[in-house]
């Protein structure tokens, strides 16, 4: 590969050619696999805060002398997305902050983070707004639930072309106002079901006021997903109320809540959509590295490993080879397939967050649920 | 029956052409129950054709009938999910039948197997669709025996409004759409026992429902799985050629192995592509005046001079 344009501007490193070298490019720099991270100021100290399994946590930018520069250049595999901040020390104190050089942002439940597309990654054009697509309708809806004895609020996708005659999937989705506001979901739903690509789907988006707690396998709620909101919804929306017209999906403790769900009621659901699910186990006891949260999740996942079970017909799975739970996605996969459960599992060069979420949408949905598209020829 | 069949028309329009190629004068009738509860937005097609269009609203006229005759409804929603059930089941054999056919040439490629391993690959894969189809077949007869909807006084009488439009009209026009439920509302009121001498155009998925056989097909469709697939029997309006809309989209003409499957598979019929605004004319079982159109041939090559 030529040389870097970091290494260029380190051999001549005079003012003109560090105005020059910020005025040719975007930053980070991204030359081939090699991406060069930037930071200009009057800093102690500047590190990069990523959270790429398999790389330090935190990475110490170098100072181009005789300048305000620090610089990091890392390989990053093409077809990679990077979310990372940036600690700069400041009079001995550290401080976290987005990339000021980069546009790029990706937001979640705890704020944003910047991020770096590798070579060949570009956002899916199915992620954004297309005017010809109709959007849906979201509807509030409220559950009353002996399960929590409380009353849930959630809201529920309708299709742009509901209609009562007809009968549609349900897709249960957990931490579903958080998959709206940071994975598009509502927009992604619009555009697949626009391109044909699925078909049109009811979605219960539905929260959760404790989700660590809730979804760790918690017995509550599944009774309240599967023998309260999930009846309700049948009841009084026209959805197809068999096995193959339900799917529960959810990410990471999400993942864990749709795949407990289902255990807990074998059969009753037909399609599961799992992401980066936190399924930790131990291969003996039951101590686990990952804190009290997930005790209950390596007991019931300890549990469903010595006795896997087709609960489900089919399943979709996928998780980012860039966060630490791709060894446990990894284990779950040969474990299903041996149940006979019809599954498709997807690996991408991407973290544990929303956006490697928002990514599989297209590739999961259509594959649980195939769109129109061989039936509809215009 | 005389007419023609054409590719898609939003890129490229060609309905005018093809009816002036028909020679028919007068008014026509259009179905455009493929596009379900859009069928009557059919303002841009007058134009297009230069005529006066008489719109028979099958799916509007469908719905009426389920809201009127609410067993009839139920025995036929029964039936959709029986024959989307059978379809699942046909297609996963397929997959996995032609997935084994694609290891099986690999390895038995150099081989003096190599032969013999292909055509019994591919007549597992024929079997399929032919087993499919009888079921298929068999499915619609029992459920036209149980429910007799032509006898139905619900669509009988729709069935007579139907039949005054029809006689007063030359030609029918069918526009694409969702082939099943096109299929469904043209079974539904029976508009094939209407028709006398008729010319017929249809295009995209319309001129697939009035070939012999419907085969839905995508060669690389978002969940990544692409081989084509048996639908049902179609209306029969026309013989000996297996009409594919939209090769651009939907099929990988440049692909030699698939073409020639696909061209095998469909025997006696012929796979025929027709992209945007394409169309072909016939006349019985004589197919001429191919406008752009392309046959897919056994030996995986391609030709667009292929009428008989």
């Amino acid at each position: 590969m030529s040389e870097l344009a970091i290494d260029k501007l380190k051999a001549h490193p005079d003012g003109a050619a560090l105005d020059a070298f910020m005025h040719a490019h975007a930053f980070p720099l991204v030359e081939g696999n090699k991406v060069t991270f930037v930071f200009r100021g009057a800093v102690e100290a500047v590190h990069l805060k990523s959270w790429v399994y398999g790389l330090p946590n935190s990475q110490p930018l170098h100072h181009l002398p005789n300048t305000d520069l620090w610089y990091l250049t890392l390989d990053i595999p093409r077809k990679s997305r990077v979310e990372y901040k940036f600690e700069i020390v400041r009079h001995g104190q550290g401080q976290w902050i987005e990339d000021p050089l980069n546009k790029f942002r990706a937001t979640d439940p705890f704020g944003a983070n910047s991020v770096v597309h590798g070579e060949g990654y570009t956002v899916p054009e199915w992620t954004r707004q297309d005017p010809d697509a109709r959007p849906g309708v979201l509807e509030p809806w409220i559950v009353k639930s002996k399960a929590f004895n409380d009353v849930r609020h959630f809201n529920v996708y309708l299709p742009a072309r509901f209609r009562k005659t007809r009968r549609y999937p349900l897709i249960f989705c957990h931490d579903g106002p958080d998959y709206v506001r940071f994975a598009n979901f509502k927009t992604v739903l619009d555009n697949l079901i626009h391109r044909l690509e699925i078909p049109d789907v009811i979605v219960a988006l539905s929260g959760s006021p404790n989700r660590i707690g809730e979804y760790a396998d918690d017995e509550r709620h599944a009774r309240f997903v599967t023998e309260e909101a999930v009846p309700d919804l049948e009841a009084r929306l026209p959805l197809i109320g068999a096995p193959r017209g339900r799917c529960l999906m959810g990410a990471s403790f999400g993942g864990v809540a749709s795949l407990s769900t289902a255990v807990r009621y074998p059969g009753f659901y037909g399609r599961l959509l799992l992401q980066s699910g936190s399924f930790a186990f131990s291969d003996i006891g039951h101590q686990n590295k990952r804190g009290p949260a997930f005790e209950p999740v390596v007991r019931f996942m300890n549990r469903f490993r010595e006795n896997p079970a087709m609960v489900a017909e089919k399943a979709f799975i996928s998780c980012g080879m860039h966060e630490s739970l791709i060894y446990e996605n990894r284990s779950l996969v040969p474990m299903l397939q041996a149940t006979e459960m019809d599954l498709k599992y997807v690996e991408a060069r991407d973290g544990h967050n929303w956006e490697n979420w928002r990514d599989r949408l297209r590739e999961g949905l259509a594959w649980l649920f195939p769109g129109p598209l061989r039936m509809v020829y215009e | 029956m005389k007419g023609a069949l054409l590719g898609p028309q939003q890129l490229k329009q060609s309905l005018g052409a093809a009816v002036r190629a028909l020679g028919r004068e007068g008014p026509i009738a259009l179905v455009t129950a493929g596009w379900q509860e859009r069928e009557d937005q059919d303002e841009e097609l007058p134009a297009q054709f230069g005529r006066n269009l008489v719109n028979l609203r099958l799916y509007e006229r469908a719905e009426r009938v389920f809201a009127e005759d609410p067993e009839f409804a139920k025995a036929h929603r029964t039936r959709q999910d029986q024959l989307r059930q059978i379809q699942e089941f046909y297609k996963l054999r397929l997959e996995r039948t032609f997935d084994a056919a694609i290891d099986i040439d690999r390895k038995a490629a150099g081989s003096d197997f190599h032969a013999d391993e292909l055509r019994l690959s591919f007549e597992q894969v024929r079997r399929l669709d032919q087993e499919h189809l009888e079921r298929v077949t068999a499915l619609r007869e029992a459920y036209e025996l149980q429910t007799k909807p032509l006898e139905r006084p619900s669509i009988a009488r729709h069935r007579r409004e139907l039949e005054k439009i029809l006689k007063a009209v030359g030609l029918i026009a069918i526009a694409g759409g969702h082939v099943a439920g096109l299929l469904n509302r043209l079974r539904m009121f029976g508009v094939k026992e209407m028709l006398s001498d008729h010319y017929l155009i249809a295009w995209s998925g319309g001129a697939m429902v009035t070939a012999e056989r419907v085969v839905l097909f995508h060669e690389s469709p978002p969940e990544g799985v692409g081989i084509s697939e048996v639908l049902e029997q179609g209306l029969g309006l026309h013989h000996g050629v297996l009409p594919l809309p939209n090769p651009k989209l939907r099929l990988k003409l440049d692909d030699p192995f698939r073409v020639g499957w696909l061209s095998r598979r469909y025997l006696p019929e012929k796979c025929v592509a027709l992209d945007q605004g394409d169309f072909v004319l016939f006349d019985g079982d004589t197919w001429f005046g191919a406008d752009g159109t392309t046959l897919l041939k056994p030996d995986g090559s391609t030709s667009t001079e292929w009428t008989s």
